[in-house]
């Protein structure tokens, strides 16, 4: 095993309402989506229509500018309805699930004995493919290229991050070294996972075989794949690594091991709005209506956030799991204005700085809400991104490079290397509240536009 | 709460299609500086953000300079005092005297500097910025107690101007606006700001005539004269008990200001390490020629002289128009050091190098950031390079 390797720049926000190491025996919710709409650049092709009966592993759409790419179903039952947004944009593709999920049978293989042609195409059919992304940009991988290396993360140091070590615990060691096989093949390099060397991690990674065990240490963001990949193979030019999560290498292994499409993850249900926050093992696709309700929610308006208070999308109380989130999130919104809050002395406040006397306690967990805390303004204070930033990048400098449109100098600036949750934390600390993630968005679109 | 309620009764004649809606940014100004907004966070990216925000931050700054502005007004009361050779004043006594000559020089700045600030946010239709609450109380601090307060009055609107608005406004100037105010007035009126007659106010007390012994000079303007008896020692100095403008003369108060700036973690400390260490290696150089008199005094001894301190912590940290890199900051602040005391070894006829010093190092600031990004790109293609060739 190689050496830590200790992540110095960043920040820990302790927040009040961790899921609590308890995973809850509630059924299957009743609904599922997939939201093509959360798929970055694809452009999907429905496959079904309202009434139509599916198994889990069925197909629901492809991708139209890559016809290989299908997404399939993570439970049986019937379609019950096709949401579009305006210009028939598809949004949702919602399923009644069956009390006992059936599975399409796609046919038992070993990995090991496979070629690489034949392991994506494994995964292409049975729709398992998306489970794959790459860098840069944060996309589904593309199957016609060979990446350099590719990155499991098997810890996540987001706030009130599930615990995966707790997720992977009873898991099958043999499925998860399935599921590895297949995925060493896909590269010619390095298969890399990162576990957190601060602590003893599951077994189940300690374990693994044909990969390289890499330790990292420190605050967040020492547990985003970014950094990871920075830190031990960084993206150069027409370079490209891909990544997934652990819990998706076991929907991998089984897809090989017993030849269907097992969809089950594990999710933390958190948040300080949260009265009883803990795990759930569900399917990809969960509404998150029946969790909500069993953990119960605290009075008051609340924020329902699919993923973590960094990066994560807002959803409605009956609205569904992002495709790739193993979280949810409920923190109250901060919809009051206060008195002279700049001046108050801020006790209850949590800051990066020392601007507020909440430094007195350094131990303390805060409850944090949607609140802005000030008015958006230019870059002014310097330096601050820095702190949070533990990459060989300037962030300031590459932010300014979008704002300004200019391809080159974000090329060279290390826009490859970075996706919007990269930026997390500098949008977080900063004294502007500059909308940072929203510009790498942007600058993304603008230079995937330019290479096409 | 009736502020509020008086607010948003008030709110809708500023808004679009209200009939005050040109004024819009002077409502918006004194409604945030009431109440922090009630804005949330967008429904995709940072949910949560950190408390700290513009107001917060200039706020601190303000309350950092708080020391440099009651020693300052002590020590203007002092400076009288004994130039007229009275030695029973008390410290209330030379507080009070100060106050008086110290606090229409701040309102002038404040008031002439937020008129422009709001008739420009008004005609440009942007928010009003909190960079102008530090500005406006630098500006007063770096000038001789003497100056007219029309001129103070001026200076801060040609700084506001063209330091500031004509570029964007806050973060966007490339010089340190209240600099820009001291420099213009150094260039337009420089008999009141140089010279042995502003530092010290003499005005008439009683009938009485000030003592034989008064020169009214600073230390630095005795160096350069070459009178090296007549330098304070430094202890003095690094009190401050000292002739110079209003809020330099003590490194005491400025240290405070630092531990305050560098504690809450708003003013860099690589700048201000920086430039400490630039200016006391150039006086190390110099000692070692020893020529005349700037050139002989220790390296401790200059930078607790004139405005050297101030300028390091308060002038130099200034975020926007300072290096904005983290290497650049280390090579800026040094630069900013070591030409402050060459500037004041130089030239004769201003001794105070730490303003044009500072402002000159604004301007060459983007450069450094540039040659310090070009190196990060550099490695950048180098890796790719090597792996291509590997």
């Amino acid at each position: 095993m190689s050496e830590c390797i200790k992540i110095k720049n960043g920040l820990n926000i302790q927040l009040t309402g961790e899921a609590n190491k308890l995973l809850s025996d509630l059924p299957l919710p009743e609904v599922f989506a997939i939201k093509p709409s959360e798929f970055t650049g694809i452009s999907p092709k429905i496959l079904v229509k309202p009434g139509d009966e599916v198994l889990a592993g069925s197909p629901l759409f492809f991708d139209k500018n890559n016809e290989f790419i299908i997404f399939c179903s993570p439970v049986s039952g019937e379609i019950i309805e096709v949401v579009r947004a305006e210009k028939r944009k598809l949004l949702e593709i919602k399923i009644l699930a069956d009390k006992e999920i059936k599975y399409l049978d796609l046919g038992k293989s070993n990995p090991a004995e496979l070629s690489r042609d034949g392991i994506i195409d494994a995964l292409l059919k049975g729709g398992l493919w998306p489970l794959i992304r790459q860098r840069p940009f944060g996309i589904i991988a593309n199957h016609t290229e060979i990446p350099k290396s590719i990155f499991i993360s098997a810890f996540d140091t987001n706030p009130l991050a599930p615990d995966i070590d707790f997720i992977m615990q009873g898991e099958n060691q043999e499925t998860f070294q399935t599921g590895l096989n297949a995925i060493i093949k896909l590269t010619n390099g390095n298969t890399h996972l990162n576990i957190n060397g601060a602590k003893e991690t599951a077994s189940i990674f300690r374990n693994s075989r044909g990969v390289i065990i890499n330790k990292f240490s420190g605050p967040h963001p020492a547990g985003n794949i970014g950094v990871q990949i920075n830190h031990i193979d960084p993206i150069n030019k027409g370079e490209v690594v891909w990544y997934l999560n652990p819990q998706d290498v076991l929907v991998i292994g089984k897809l090989f091991s017993e030849g269907r499409y097992d969809a089950s993850r594990i999710i933390a249900l958190t948040g300080s709005q949260v009265s009883s926050p803990k795990y759930y093992k569900t399917v990809i696709g969960t509404s998150v209506k029946s969790i909500l309700n069993d953990g119960g929610l605290k009075a008051g308006e609340n924020r329902i956030i699919s993923g973590n208070v960094l990066s994560g999308s807002q959803i409605q109380e009956d609205g569904f799991l992002g495709y790739y989130d193993t979280q949810i999130t409920v923190i109250p919104e901060g919809h009051e204005s206060e008195f002279m809050g700049w001046l108050a002395p801020g006790l209850e406040k949590f800051s990066m700085s020392r601007t507020f006397f909440s430094w007195l306690n350094s131990k303390k967990k805060y409850n944090l809400n949607t609140n802005l805390h000030g008015e958006e303004r230019p870059f002014v204070v310097t330096g601050q991104y820095e702190k949070v930033f533990p990459m060989d990048i300037y962030p300031v400098q590459l932010l300014k490079s979008i704002l300004i449109e200019d391809i080159e100098m974000m090329e060279q600036l290390g826009i490859y290397e970075v996706v919007e949750e990269d930026f997390a934390l500098c949008e977080f600390v900063c004294t502007s509240k500059i909308k940072s993630q929203e510009i790498i968005k942007r600058g993304i679109e603008i230079i995937q536009k330019e290479l096409n | 709460m009736l502020l509020r309620k008086l607010l948003d009764k008030l709110k809708p004649d500023f808004e679009k299609g209200g009939k005050l809606e040109k004024f819009y940014p002077a409502f918006n100004a004194f409604e945030t500086f009431l109440f922090v907004p009630d804005h949330t966070t967008a429904s995709k990216g940072a949910h949560v953000r950190d408390a700290i925000d513009l107001k917060r931050t200039m706020v601190l700054v303000i309350l950092s300079l708080i020391p440099c502005l009651l020693f300052g007004m002590w020590n203007v009361g002092y400076q009288h005092h004994l130039a007229f050779g009275i030695s029973d004043s008390t410290i209330i006594d030379n507080f009070i005297f100060g106050a008086i000559k110290v606090l229409p020089i701040v309102i002038v700045s404040y008031i002439s500097g937020l008129t422009v600030e709001f008739i420009f946010a008004i005609i440009r239709k942007h928010t009003i910025n909190e960079g102008f609450l530090v500005s406006g109380m630098l500006i007063p601090l770096v000038m001789p107690v003497d100056v007219p307060l029309w001129m103070v009055a001026v200076s801060t609107v040609f700084a506001v101007i063209i330091g500031k608005e004509v570029f964007g406004g806050t973060g966007m100037n490339i010089l340190n606006p209240a600099l820009t105010a001291r420099a213009f007035l150094f260039f337009a009126y420089p008999t009141k700001i140089s010279g042995n007659e502003v530092w010290i106010n003499t005005s008439p007390e009683d009938g009485k005539q000030v003592v034989d012994a008064y020169s009214g000079a600073t230390p630095l303007g005795d160096a350069a004269a070459g009178l090296a008896d007549k330098i304070p020692g430094i202890w003095e100095s690094f009190i401050g008990i000292i002739p110079g403008s209003i809020g330099e003369t003590s490194a005491l108060a400025c240290l405070i200001g630092a531990a305050i700036l560098l504690y809450t973690g708003i003013g860099s400390w690589r700048i201000m390490l920086s430039v400490f260490v630039g200016g006391y290696i150039m006086a190390l150089i110099f000692n070692l020629f020893g020529l005349n008199t700037l050139m002989q005094i220790s390296p401790l001894h200059h930078l607790v002289l004139g405005g050297f301190a101030f300028g390091a912590i308060f002038m130099a940290t200034d975020p926007v128009s300072g290096a904005q890199t983290n290497t650049g900051k280390y090579i800026y602040g040094f630069l900013i050091g070591l030409f402050a005391i060459l500037f004041r070894v130089f030239n004769p006829a201003y001794p105070e190098g730490m303003m044009l010093s500072i402002l000159f190092m604004n301007v060459m600031a983007p450069l450094i950031d540039h040659y310090v990004v070009a190196g990060n790109i550099k490695r950048r293609l180098k890796r790719s390079n090597f792996k291509q060739h590997a």
